[in-house]
C-alpha cells in the first residue's frame, strides 16, 4: 500500500489537462453514452436532492413541503431548540474527543509497529478487525460491556470492590463520552494503516543522520518524522471529523441517544424529525446544517490539496 | 551487557508489553460476546458477561438464528440473513460494474469536462445520507417501488456510485495509455476495448471494490431502515430490532449470538482477504 493509495480518493489527476484532438472527439462517442446514467444519477439524486432539501429548508414545510420562501425562520426554530442544541453541541464533544483519541492511539500503534518486527502480522490483524463490524454490532457490544448491570460495574464488585461504580453510558452528563470508547475502538485500526504505510515510506537516510547526531528515537519521531508526515495527519484528521459528522447507527445501537436525548447527535436528529415526526422543515434545517459541517472541513482540505499537487 | 543494550532490552520489552496491553482493548469485546453467547440463560442472569461460560453450549446461537423475537415475529435473523444476501447480490454486482464503466469512461476516452465530473462526484462522496434521504423517498414513492427489493438495490447503487466510480478511474489512470491506444488503431470500440483489455486487467481492484462493497452494504443500517420496508429488513436492523426489546427478560445470550452473526459474515471477508479489504477500506473510508 502506498501513501497516495491511502489518501481520499482526492482526485489524483483531476488536474491533467486533456489535449483533445478532433478523431478522438468523434470515437469517444460510446465513452459520452456511457457516462450519460452516472451523470443523470449525480445530477438528480446527489446536486438535486441537496438543492431540494437546503430549499426546503428556507420555507415553513412542516408536515408536507411548502415552496414559499421563509429565510432564516427554521433555523432560528432549530437552534431554539434544546434537543437540538444538545445535538451540535455533542458533534462537538464527540468529535473533539474522538479525533484526539483515535488520532493519538493510531499514531501510537503505527510507530509502535514500525518499530517491533516479530508477530507484526498479528497484531495488525488485531487491531484492524473491528473495522470490518458494523456501527450497529459495535454500539451493541460496547453498550453491554458498559453496562453498569452486566458489564464492566458488574465484574469489578464481583472482584471485590463492592461499590466501584462506572454507569457513566445511563448518566445523561456522561452518556455522550461512552460513544468516544466505541469510536476509538472501530477507528484507531484505519489510522493505524495509513500511518504505518506513511512511515514506511520516510526515507531511511533520515534515520541514519538522526543516530549519527545521537538523537533519541522518541525524539525523532516527534521532533522530525510526525512533522514530515503532516499532510497524512491532516488527511486522518479530515476522515475522523467527516465520520464524526455523519455518525448515526453507532449512537442509535449503543445510546439510542439517550438517557432522554442527552447523547443525541445531529445525524440522528435527522432521522427521527423527518421519519418519526415528519416536521421535514427542522429536519431539513438540521441536514443543511450538516452539510455546511462537512464542506467546512472538507473544502480547505480539498483546496490545499489540489494545489499542493499541482505545484 | 553494556548499559545501552540493557536498555535496549528494557525497551523492546515495554513495547511488547504496551502492545499486548492495546491489543487486549482490541479483543476483549469480541472475546466477551463470544463467551456470554455460549452462555446458558441462567448463568447470563447472575454473572457479569466478562466471566466465562461454566457449561459452553450452542443454545443461545441456535435460538438467534432460527427463533428470536422482532416485536411478534419470532423467525430468528436468519429472516434478516436471507434478505440482506438479496439485497448484496444485486447491489454489489450492479454498482461494482458501474463505478467500473464509469471510471475506464472518464480515463482514458479524454472527454471534455473529465475533471469537472470527477470533483462533482468527489464532493458526493462527502454528502451526508441524511441531507438527501427525504427527495429520495419522495422519487421513490413517486415511481412507486418504494419499500420494496429493487428500491433498496437502487439506493445502493446511487450511494455506491461516487467511491467505486473515483477507485476505478484512479486504478484505469495509472495504466499506460498506450494500451488503448494500440486496441484502437485495430479497430477495438469502447466496449470492446472495455471488456476485452480493461476488464482483464482490473482484477484486483474488482477483487478490493467487491469487498469494500460488500462489507459496507451487509453493514449498512439507515438505508436499509428506510428504504427496504419490512418484508425486506436487512440483517442489522433486524439485530437492533431485537437487542434493544425491551418486554420480557433480556436474554444476552441470544443478543449476543445474534450480533455474532450479523458480523460473522463480514469478519470472515476480512479474515480472508485481509490486504485487499485495508486497500478498499482506505480508498473508502469517505463514504458513509
Amino acid at each position: 500500500m502506498t501513501i497516495s493509495g491511502s489518501r481520499l480518493p482526492a482526485a489524483e489527476g483531476v488536474s491533467t489537462a486533456p489535449r483533445i484532438g478532433r478523431a478522438y472527439r468523434v470515437r469517444s462517442l460510446a465513452a459520452k453514452l456511457a457516462l450519460v446514467p452516472t451523470l443523470l444519477v449525480m445530477l438528480s439524486c446527489y446536486y438535486g436532492s441537496v438543492t431540494w432539501t437546503v430549499y426546503i429548508s428556507m420555507t415553513r414545510s412542516f408536515l408536507l413541503p411548502v415552496y414559499k420562501f421563509a429565510g432564516t425562520a427554521q433555523y432560528e426554530r432549530l437552534f431554539a431548540t434544546p434537543r437540538w442544541q444538545v445535538a451540535y453541541g455533542n458533534m462537538f464533544v464527540f468529535g473533539a474527543l474522538d479525533i484526539i483519541g483515535t488520532l493519538g492511539l493510531g499514531i501510537l500503534l503505527a510507530i509502535l509497529l514500525d518499530r517491533a518486527v516479530r508477530f507484526e502480522g498479528v497484531f495488525r490483524t488485531i487491531m484492524l478487525y473491528p473495522l470490518s463490524i458494523s456501527f450497529i454490532v459495535t454500539g451493541l457490544t460496547w453498550q453491554w460491556v458498559l453496562s453498569p448491570t452486566i458489564g464492566f460495574q458488574h465484574l469489578v464488585r464481583d472482584l471485590g470492590w463492592t461499590d466501584f461504580v462506572f454507569d457513566w453510558i445511563t448518566q445523561p452528563d456522561r452518556a455522550i463520552y461512552t460513544l468516544v470508547f466505541a469510536g476509538i475502538w472501530h477507528q484507531s485500526g484505519l489510522i493505524m494503516a495509513i500511518m504505518l504505510a506513511g512511515l514506511r515510506g520516510v526515507d531511511r537516510e533520515i534515520w541514519r543522520a538522526a543516530r549519527i547526531e545521537g538523537i533519541p528515537t522518541w525524539r525523532t519521531y516527534v521532533s522530525i518524522i510526525l512533522p514530515m508526515l503532516r499532510p497524512l495527519i491532516v488527511t486522518c484528521v479530515v476522515l475522523i471529523a467527516i465520520a464524526v459528522v455523519k455518525s448515526y447507527d453507532l449512537v442509535v445501537a449503543m445510546t439510542n441517544g439517550g438517557p432522554g436525548f442527552s447523547s443525541d447527535l445531529p445525524g440522528k436528529f435527522v432521522v427521527d424529525f423527518e421519519f418519526e415526526r415528519a416536521n421535514i422543515g427542522q429536519a431539513s434545517a438540521a441536514a443543511t446544517v450538516m452539510l455546511g459541517s462537512v464542506l467546512a472541513i472538507v473544502s480547505p482540505y480539498l483546496y490545499f490539496e489540489l494545489a499542493r499537487k499541482n505545484r | 551487557m553494556t548499559v545501552a543494550q540493557r536498555n535496549a532490552r528494557i525497551g523492546r520489552i515495554g513495547l511488547y508489553t504496551l502492545l499486548v496491553w492495546i491489543c487486549l482493548f482490541f479483543s476483549i469485546p469480541l472475546l466477551v460476546v463470544i463467551a456470554t453467547s455460549l452462555k446458558s440463560s441462567d448463568e447470563v442472569r447472575t454473572f457479569s458477561i466478562f466471566t466465562l461460560p461454566s457449561a459452553p453450549g450452542i443454545d443461545a446461537w441456535i435460538k438467534a438464528w432460527s427463533s428470536a423475537c422482532t416485536g411478534l415475529n419470532c423467525g430468528g435473523v436468519r429472516v434478516g440473513f436471507w434478505n440482506s444476501v438479496r439485497i448484496l447480490i444485486p447491489s454489489v454486482i450492479i454498482s461494482v460494474m458501474a463505478g467500473a464503466v464509469t471510471g475506464y469512461a472518464l480515463s482514458h476516452w479524454r472527454i471534455r469536462g473529465a475533471n469537472v465530473i470527477m470533483l462533482l462526484l468527489l464532493f458526493c462522496a462527502f454528502i451526508p445520507y441524511q441531507v438527501i434521504l427525504y427527495p429520495l423517498v419522495k422519487t421513490f414513492s413517486t415511481i412507486g417501488i418504494y419499500s420494496s427489493l429493487p428500491c433498496i438495490v437502487a439506493v445502493h447503487i446511487v450511494f455506491g456510485l461516487p467511491v467505486m466510480s473515483l477507485l476505478f478511474r484512479n486504478f484505469y489512470a495509472g495504466l499506460p495509455e498506450e494500451l488503448v491506444k494500440a486496441a484502437r488503431i485495430d479497430g477495438a470500440g469502447f466496449w470492446r476495448i472495455f471488456a476485452f483489455v480493461m476488464l482483464p486487467m482490473s482484477v484486483n481492484i474488482l477483487i478490493v471494490a467487491t469487498i469494500l462493497q460488500t462489507t459496507g452494504i451487509w453493514n449498512d443500517y439507515l438505508l436499509g431502515l428506510i428504504f427496504a420496508g419490512r418484508d425486506n429488513m436487512p440483517m442489522t436492523v433486524q439485530l437492533n430490532a431485537i437487542a434493544t426489546t425491551s418486554t420480557g427478560v433480556i436474554e444476552y445470550n441470544v443478543n449476543t449470538a445474534a450480533a455474532l452473526l450479523t458480523a460473522l459474515p463480514p469478519l470472515l471477508i476480512y479474515f480472508v482477504s485481509g490486504r485487499y479489504f485495508v486497500r478498499g477500506i482506505t480508498a473508502g473510508a469517505v463514504k458513509g
